[in-house]
């Protein structure tokens, strides 16, 4: 800890970035930290504790200003933080990605390719509750998956805040804020909110690397996570992609070859 | 105002009255690894051994969605069918905490500023209180900051404040709570001299309205919001389990010659929400969308609706997933 302190104290005291994101003790687990000056860096904390991903807060101008700036990341930021790379929202000379190592050592990425070989030691597996819930749910028939859905979705008030804790949902206008047309009915229904979510979910197919962010912030209990967790796992062989890294050939849904061997898309 | 005693098995006898007297009873269950309102029959779906629900009883008297009315075009003339108070059932809101009937006042006051609002006025009219004192309390919770106690009768129609035996001091409040007694006299009882104070949870108060009141008159352009704000994701979360957040939108929806209007939550924190057509935003950032919520709760309605904004619930706190810690926040503005 007193590294990765002095580190960002170094850091932010040289002028080598203007901020640094990073997480500090709340009132009920850690919670982000936005270290602008030297004194603040003595709040920062990072343990296995520390798993908000705060990659969501690295495409907000207003919040990182034009300098550059540092995230100190857990596996899950990092995770993110690649895929928004791929998508070109990220550059290397704005950003500096800290880590601190299971060794405990602090690590710095200065380039994308040193975060994607970092990166590619983790394995993505579903934790405890992921397999507990996704087995129960892979063990339905069709039927029991939708009214299993449907009554987790009735619960949803649309606060989005699902929509709000995901990095890469980091456009400055949502499809649920387009009103002419108005595409997904705004007040919460059961029809409704289904609509939202698989809006949701088909957005992300293809991208989400399972931080599991927006499960954590649902205020009403909603395990959404698994929905793009499962849809990454089920799309991984298809496609050639490694669970939990960025597709370097595109994004399923969002690109086409004209060599491809499916003729639906011809 | 009266008080009784009611015993563990009078109050189940009463519980079945209260249901078969035909009213919508709403009380807090447990499901899914959460505790909310929810329409309920028998006594024994009721929760027990938690500290609040997840999200408020405003639901209840502020529907998400709501139809104000309704209409039909048919050849040149419009047929309108307008919201009818009367399709809204009697309704008994049970184990409800003080916060939460705390929190009918400020919801109240916002729908009535300047005209009444026929259909939250109707949902009021149909609707009893019954509330059980806080014996528990956590650290989010902090009622008595904000004019409440857990023990605080504001908005009940009854008060239960549960006893070591199971029964209750049964505080009767208002002809409402009169009506539900009636319903099975014989099992209040004539109290027995148990000191209510003494089954309450000690919440001493963590600052004074009247200080942060006094900060916020001038800290309109102040700093902190831009410091507090800044891990502030802009989801609704805080907005949506509040017991007297009362933003709303209206919406259309059409289908063919026939309609609906509707009214649905909605949240200040939200950026769309003060979006103009123009494309010009009055609140372009987070942090000017935060202070509005602080303002409004601790400033702007305790000088125009003489009522606080915020009953000290705590569920803001609880929900967000950032740890946008109201108390904190408030606490730190009023030691400023």
């Amino acid at each position: 800890m007193k590294k990765l302190r002095d580190r960002v104290a170094a850091l932010l005291d040289e002028g080598a970035v203007s901020l640094v994101i990073g997480y500090e003790e709340g009132t009920k687990r850690p919670r982000p930290l936005f270290c602008r000056n030297s004194e603040s860096s003595g709040k920062l904390i990072f343990d296995s504790r520390c798993f908000h991903n705060l990659a969501v807060y690295v495409t907000k101008k207003e919040l990182v200003g034009k300098e550059r700036f540092a995230v100190t990341a857990p596996i899950s930021t990092l995770r993110s933080i690649l895929q928004l790379y791929v998508e070109n929202q990220l550059s290397e000379e704005k950003l500096l990605v800290l880590t601190v190592d299971l060794n405990g050592e602090l690590r710095e990425f200065v380039t994308f390719e040193e975060i994607s070989a970092y990166v590619a030691q983790f394995e993505m597996k579903r934790g405890e509750r992921e397999q507990e819930i996704l087995s129960k749910i892979e063990g339905m028939t069709r039927e029991e998956r939708w009214k299993f859905w449907m009554g987790e979705m009735s619960h949803c008030f649309k606060c989005y805040a699902c929509r709000s804790a995901c990095p890469l949902c980091y456009c400055t206008k949502c499809v649920v804020e387009v009103n002419r047309p108005q595409w997904i009915n705004p007040w919460p229904s059961p029809i409704s909110n289904m609509e939202w979510h698989v809006n949701r979910a088909m957005h992300m197919v293809g991208r989400c690397t399972a931080c599991g962010a927006c499960g954590d912030a649902c205020p009403v209990g909603i395990p959404i996570d698994l929905i793009t967790r499962k849809m990454m796992e089920d799309l991984a062989p298809e496609f050639g992609y490694i669970p939990g890294q960025p597709a370097k050939q595109g994004n399923a849904l969002s690109s086409w070859k004209l060599d491809d061997r499916e003729q639906f898309i011809r | 105002m009266e008080t009784k005693y009611i015993s563990q098995g009078g109050m189940a006898q009463w519980f079945e009255s209260i249901i078969a007297s035909g009213k919508r009873v709403y009380a807090p269950v447990n499901s899914r690894g959460q505790v909310d309102f929810k329409l309920v029959k028998n006594l024994s779906e009721v929760a027990d051994d938690y500290i609040q629900t997840t999200q408020s009883i405003k639901a209840s008297v502020y529907p998400k969605a709501e139809v104000l009315f309704t209409y039909e075009k048919d050849h040149g003339k419009v047929n309108l069918s307008d919201f009818d108070p009367e399709t809204i059932p009697e309704t008994v809101l049970w184990k409800v905490h003080p916060c939460d009937a705390a929190g009918f006042k400020p919801l109240s006051a916002i729908f009535n500023w300047d005209s009444a609002d026929k259909l939250h006025n109707a949902h009021l009219v149909k609707t009893s209180v019954i509330s059980f004192s806080c014996a528990k309390a956590d650290q989010s919770c902090f009622c008595t900051s904000v004019n409440g106690s857990p023990g605080n009768t504001a908005g009940s129609d009854i008060q239960l404040t549960v006893l070591p035996d199971g029964g209750a001091i049964a505080e009767i409040l208002t002809p409402k709570g009169e009506a539900l007694v009636a319903l099975l006299p014989p099992v209040f009882e004539a109290e027995r001299g148990d000191k209510k104070e003494q089954y309450l949870v000690d919440l001493p108060a963590r600052f004074s309205l009247e200080e942060v009141n006094a900060k916020l008159n001038k800290a309109f352009n102040s700093t902190v919001w831009k410091e507090q704000s800044e891990r502030c994701i802009g989801c609704g979360a805080c907005a949506f389990v509040c017991p007297t957040c009362a933003c709303f939108d209206i919406q259309e929806d059409v289908h063919g010659s026939k309609g609906r209007r509707i009214r649905c939550w909605d949240a200040c924190g939200f950026a769309l929400f003060t979006l103009h057509t123009s494309g010009h935003n009055p609140r372009e950032h987070q942090s000017q969308r935060w202070r509005q919520r602080i303002l409004h709760k601790f400033s702007y309605m305790p000088d125009r609706l003489s009522v606080v904004g915020c009953t000290g619930c705590g569920r803001c706190s609880r929900a967000c997933p950032v740890d946008m810690n109201i108390l904190e926040h408030i606490t730190s503005i009023a030691k400023q």
